[in-house]
């Protein structure tokens, strides 16, 4: 089956396991676990080798992570349904307000028709839902090429832009 | 109107391509209705009784010829010749087919015009008062600040997908004609003590199925501000706005659950990250806007006209139009004159695609080509010269847009109700209209004076009921169409909502219950210019409920 994740523009593989803790899992596995997981385990996770990544839910508060960045290496959001736009501003904050640098991954209700928006609010990584072609929805990247608001792509909105 | 730069065009161009894309997708069955529907919403398309509606932005109500001319042109096109103006300065048109859909967009475009953000669940057109830049009581001109938030709102990514819509309307002037009291946020454009310019925000007000007044936030926001306070609102709203249940998604019943000062405390602190961010207004862009806006080459006019003052006295029906329909202008020797689509038989704000050639061919000779859409639903040609407004009169009679009637009973708000729209519970129009008859007459209307009268097919309040000196709302009894009355709403400061004065009516029971509160009125008001919604704040419900229903409503609960 073709891959449905585009991460940096690329298609990807994913190497991430869902866990609840990190007990028998190996190693240098890369674990992907709640935030109530995480927020519980929080120094059992810390402790192992293996990359970490943590999933959160539209109501999860993304300031939670604040203090968590120099192990995080990956946040998913997912938007159970596409018209569920909380995730938006969990990405802006985890952005700019959390500081967050790492791979940011938007899954669930994904495809084409959000992915302009999805990656001006800092999403990188995009989970396709099925029967979405990769193809068809790395194009919408590119929809717009030019956009008003000060977003986490371009920090600076058109109008300072325009000055220059 | 602002004129658009390249990139501002790149951008709707942009858009009609992705819309285009979308739509075949849709077509072609590789995109579900129920994924097509939110998007074809944020292109104004819905599905109504009839076939798709398609509503245009009329950014702030400022229109120019050659635009209007375009829309008379999609309408001969595409529709069936002729458009309807909505209550938040829009156009819509009832008959275009799905498939020409992304064309008319792209011939929108020729002209700058679009559908962007005028439905779904985003953040819509904002409006203003349709005299913006040429009203006598005007403190500042609100069209560069709308013109700022039409840009900030156009594709905002982290608000395009809210709980439900939002609302903004700004006013600058002494006289609030943008009905700012009843947005999601309400913009008045004020100076500090200290001359410095800024805006009292509102937050939280909104009709339909819970209709409040908005509540001051912000007493004071300096200028430079706006886009960063916005998004701390707009973000506040996104992530705790319920969406558990769409008639509890609006902003206003998050402030009124959490309370203003909760609310307050979280936008404050929101806005103390993004405050003197990037999006801070830097003047260079404010200046930017006001030269792409046209300032007009006004020329120096005597005051008043010979010819005109003859006319006043001699031409009753002529001054009976200048009272209602001509409005001072900031610049002397000029008028602004409202063009009333509320005639007789014709359903409120409704228009035939030859009028609109008519009304741009006015706006060009007796004005710069320029218009204005008032949520009343009228078209206003802002600066025609003092000594052609008989010309303009005789122009606008011949076109039957010379209703004397701004102000007045017969300028009916409505919705398009039943009859076009799917949400509607009830018909509005016939209602209208059986009004508009029963209030025909002329010196009878001058002796009602100033009544509001608004009509909504259903809760969505549309025709802004609620604000209606007389409001009436369309409801389904049983599969039964009735029409539930209330009195004493008021849009503009203070603003006020209307009371229900008792049990819904039938449709046929309508103008006859009207015709008695207003004969109940006209008894019981002290003086000419005490008008309807003054008795009713002085006197009360009661005695309009009993004039409607008898003496034994009084012990009735109004039940609907």
């Amino acid at each position: 089956m073709a891959s449905r994740l585009i991460h940096q523009r690329r298609l990807s593989d994913d190497t991430w396991r869902v866990a609840q803790t990190p007990a028998g899992l190996p190693a240098d596995a890369d674990a992907l676990v709640s935030l109530a997981d995480w927020l519980a385990h929080r120094d059992a996770w810390r402790a192992r080798g293996g990359r970490l990544g943590v999933a959160l839910e539209p109501a999860d508060d993304p300031l939670a992570l604040s203090d968590d960045l120099d192990c995080l290496a990956l946040v998913t959001v997912n938007f159970p349904a596409f018209t569920d736009g909380r995730g938006y501003s969990t990405a802006r904050l985890l952005r700019e307000r959390v500081g967050y640098a790492g791979q940011l991954r938007a899954v669930g209700d994904v495809f084409k028709d959000q992915l302009f928006y999805l990656s001006r609010v800092g999403f990188d990584a995009f989970l396709l839902r099925e029967g979405e072609t990769a193809d068809d929805a790395l194009a919408a990247l590119d929809t717009f090429s030019e956009a008003y608001q000060a977003s986490v792509e371009r920090p600076e909105p058109l109008f300072r832009r325009r000055l220059g | 109107m602002y004129f658009y730069d390249d990139i501002d065009q790149r951008i709707i161009d942009e858009r009609v391509a992705q819309f285009r894309d979308q739509t075949n997708r849709y077509l072609a069955g590789r995109l579900s209705e129920e994924d097509f529907r939110p998007h074809r919403l944020q292109n104004g398309l819905y599905i109504q009784r009839h076939a798709p509606m398609l509503r245009v932005a009329i950014p702030y109500g400022v229109l120019s010829s050659r635009q209007l001319r375009m829309l008379a042109q999609v309408a001969r096109t595409y529709d069936r010749g002729f458009g309807h103006f909505t209550t938040r300065q829009n156009m819509q048109f009832n008959w275009p087919k799905l498939e020409d859909v992304p064309q008319i967009l792209a011939d929108l475009a020729t002209v700058q015009m679009h559908a962007i953000q005028t439905s779904g669940n985003c953040i819509r057109n904002t409006t203003t008062d349709h005299f913006a830049g040429v009203a006598g009581d005007e403190l500042l001109d609100p069209r560069p600040y709308c013109e700022l938030i039409r840009q900030w709102s156009t594709f905002h990514p982290e608000f395009a997908f809210l709980p439900r819509k939002f609302k903004i309307a700004v006013n600058g002037a002494v006289h609030d004609r943008a009905a700012t009291r009843v947005h999601d946020i309400g913009i008045d454009l004020v100076r500090a003590a200290d001359g410095a310019l800024g805006y009292r925000i509102l937050v939280g007000g909104g009709l339909g199925r819970t209709p409040l007044i908005g509540q001051v936030i912000r007493e004071f926001l300096p200028e430079r501000h706006l886009l960063t306070y916005l998004d701390a609102v707009l973000r506040v709203y996104n992530r705790f706005g319920r969406r558990d249940n769409k008639y509890k998604a609006r902003i206003k019943i998050l402030v009124k659950e959490r309370g203003l000062a909760v609310f307050q405390a979280a936008v404050e602190e929101e806005w103390s990250h993004l405050m003197d961010g990037p999006a801070t207004v830097v003047p260079e862009e404010l200046a930017r806007i006001r030269s792409r806006i046209a300032v007009h080459p006004y020329a120096t006019l005597p005051a008043t006209d010979a010819g005109v003052e003859r006319m006043l006295q001699e031409d009753v029906a002529f001054r009976r139009w200048h009272q209602r329909n001509v409005f001072a202008h900031k610049v002397a020797g000029y008028a602004c004159v409202t063009l009333s689509l509320k005639s007789t038989g014709v359903a409120p704000g409704d228009i035939s695609a030859d009028a609109m050639d008519a009304v741009a061919a006015l706006a060009d000779h007796h004005g710069f080509g320029e218009l204005r859409v008032s949520h009343e639903q009228n078209l206003i040609l802002p600066d025609v010269p003092v000594a052609e407004l008989p010309t303009v009169f005789a122009a606008a009679r011949a076109l039957g847009l010379a209703h004397p009637n701004v102000g007045m009973i017969t300028n009916i708000i409505a919705c398009p109700g039943g009859d076009y729209c799917s949400l509607a519970n009830a018909r509005s129009i016939p209602v209208a209209q059986a009004l508009q008859e029963r209030f025909d007459d002329l010196d009878y209307q001058y002796d009602i004076g100033e009544l509001d009268l608004n009509i909504s097919g259903c809760m969505n309040a549309c025709g802004h009921h609620h604000v209606g000196h007389i409001g009436i709302l369309g409801v389904d009894k049983h599969g039964e169409e009735f029409y539930q009355v209330t009195i004493g709403g008021s849009q503009t400061a203070p603003a006020a909502l209307g009371r229900v004065i008792g049990p819904s009516l039938k449709q046929d029971e309508v103008p006859d219950a009207v015709e008695r509160m207003i004969d109940r009125y006209l008894g019981l008001r002290d003086s000419e210019v005490e008008r309807f919604v003054d008795v009713v704040a002085r006197v009360g419900i009661e005695p309009f409920k009993e004039s409607v229903y008898g003496l034994k409503a009084h012990s009735s609960t109004p039940t609907v």
